[in-house]
């Protein structure tokens, strides 16, 4: 009886590792087989590396000079964390202040709408003009690029409430703050991790908006700076970087939702 | 006591016009008695019941409980909604301590009161659940709980098995006269179903529609505790027949006079 158990329960257990192992394994394999053949076909129709260049090129172009690599990802990471951590800082009280009265959010609205229509590459240089060529103009790029998805998202899940919520709390005599801070806050979590989501993905782009314009540092000026002389190999180096960093800082908001409220994780909802 | 004085609520519509939602309702209402109040859709019973929370302001008239006169919320009445609305993020046993959280009356006993009232509902071993691994009725068990767990003199209810099936809905019916005799209080209960007000009350207010009014107040002079065995019974069956013509009976004069 127990061994005959005992092998159900090891037959499953394989069945599940086959599973999940098929769920990462059959991507990585249709990836290598892509790099095979792009590797492949830049030697045999003899692609110019400056155009196209081939996966080991942009290996050997990228960790000959890795330090000078990291270091530029290092600024890059700075940019975009320190851009994100303010967008998340003004974003929350704004939504706040757009939730709880209608005045506020028909006053407010038109101008984040306003903010978001303008092109943040053409607002750049003017930024540095403003404030100076220093990590200033960057960080509010970084900002103004991913705060929009996180307020309109913060907004809808502090208004996701149901009203007989909202009335329960009202019947006990809540306070705004006790409401905000016990209801509304938390049941607008699964929200704001889908804005987070969003935010986080766009503060690289932002970051790196705001170095193609001006600096001396990071992927962005890595990517300017090769491309001027021609190395291709190395752009595509700082270029694969950034989307990994990308998909790292994105997996970290994911596991933050999973681990600190697995109550909210499988229940968002996409807003943006 | 809850005390009832020629009461009307009008509310303003998007166009500017009054709606009319209830008009000129008397009722007293005496300590531990159980009053359910039937009626078609938009016959101002939730409206009543937010009127009587101190939720909403009354356009005339005047509600008082134990002779003090509502002018806001009150913390001695609890609340049952149609859907559970307990909090995704917090377990049984802290859905259940909630209001006491919001009021800041968290005391050592607070945890064995909510323990024991969660057992009181038949929930015992779920107290560390989270609202989503629960059914549909024991969810609206949970909300029970929350509306008792600060010992209110009054419960308010509106339609709280309105969203369960049939045969859960029979069962908490019963579950909630239990709880009712372990623990009496003052109940005002919103329902669409004849037989459940039949069931559960001493008095069932039948309401009529535009405006809200109440068309008759009707005792059901079943023994307690009651059971679904009295239905048989010819008292209960006056009393439904009774109710229906209330309801349906108005309707079709009405439509006979259209037609």
């Amino acid at each position: 009886m127990a061994t005959a158990r005992e092998e159900r329960q090891r037959s499953l257990s394989l069945r599940r590792f086959v599973l999940s192992s098929r769920d990462v394994l059959l991507p990585a394999a249709v990836l290598v087989l892509l790099v095979v053949m792009w590797e492949g076909s830049v030697h045999l129709f003899d692609i110019k590396p400056f155009i196209l260049p081939a996966p080991s090129a942009i290996w050997t172009a990228t960790t000959e000079i890795w330090s000078t690599v990291m270091g530029h990802t290092m600024a890059t990471l700075n940019t975009v964390l320190i851009g994100f951590l303010v967008s998340i800082a003004v974003s929350l009280p704004l939504a706040v202040l757009i939730t709880s009265s209608p005045y506020v959010s028909t006053a407010v609205y038109p101008l984040l709408v306003l903010t978001q229509s303008i092109p943040k590459v053409a607002l750049a240089p003017i930024l540095v003009i403003a404030l100076g060529a220093n990590e200033l103009p960057r960080i509010v790029v970084t900002f103004l690029v991913a705060f929009f998805p996180l307020v309109i998202s913060m907004a809808a899940g502090l208004l996701s409430v149901p009203s007989d919520l909202i009335e329960l709390g009202r019947s006990y005599r809540a306070s705004r703050f006790q409401e905000l801070y016990r209801i509304r806050l938390p049941y607008a979590v699964p929200f704001i991790f889908s804005g987070l989501k969003v935010a986080i993905a766009l503060a690289v782009v932002g970051a790196v908006v705001g170095e193609f314009v001006a600096a001396d540092r990071g992927l962005g000026y890595l990517i300017t700076s090769s491309t001027a002389f021609f190395k291709t190999p190395l752009a595509f180096g700082a270029m694969i970087l950034l989307s990994l960093m990308g998909i790292v800082l994105f997996q970290i908001v994911v596991v933050i939702e999973r681990v600190f409220f697995p109550w909210s994780s499988g229940q968002e909802t996409v807003v943006v | 006591m809850i005390e009832i004085d020629r009461l009307s609520k009008t509310f303003r519509s998007r166009d500017g016009a009054d709606v009319v939602a209830l008009k000129n309702i008397s009722l007293a209402v005496r300590d531990h008695e159980f009053i359910t109040l039937v009626g078609a859709s938009g016959c101002g019973k939730s409206t009543l019941l937010r009127l009587v929370a101190g939720l909403l302001p009354p356009t005339a008239g005047a509600i008082s409980i134990d002779g003090k006169p509502v002018s806001g919320p009150r913390r001695d009445i609890g609340m049952v909604f149609q859907s559970p609305t307990l909090l995704p993020w917090a377990t049984i046993l802290d859905n259940v301590l909630f209001p006491l959280k919001l009021t800041h009356q968290i005391t050592e006993g607070s945890r064995e009161k909510a323990r024991h009232l969660i057992a009181l509902a038949g929930l015992s071993g779920f107290e560390e659940k989270y609202p989503k691994e629960l059914s549909g009725g024991m969810q609206q068990r949970a909300a029970i709980c929350r509306a008792l767990i600060t010992e209110p003199a009054t419960l308010l209810m509106d339609e709280p098995f309105g969203a369960l099936d049939a045969l859960t809905r029979e069962e908490m019916s019963l579950e909630l006269l239990r709880i009712w005799n372990e623990q009496p209080k003052t109940i005002l209960f919103v329902t669409h179903s004849i037989t459940e007000a039949v069931l559960l009350a001493d008095r069932v207010v039948v309401m009529s529609p535009r405006p809200g009014q109440i068309a008759d107040v009707i005792d059901v002079p079943l023994d307690r505790p009651r059971n679904f065995d009295q239905e048989a019974r010819s008292e209960f069956q006056d009393c439904t027949h009774r109710i229906r013509e209330l309801i349906f009976g108005n309707r079709a004069r009405r439509t006979a006079a259209v037609a």
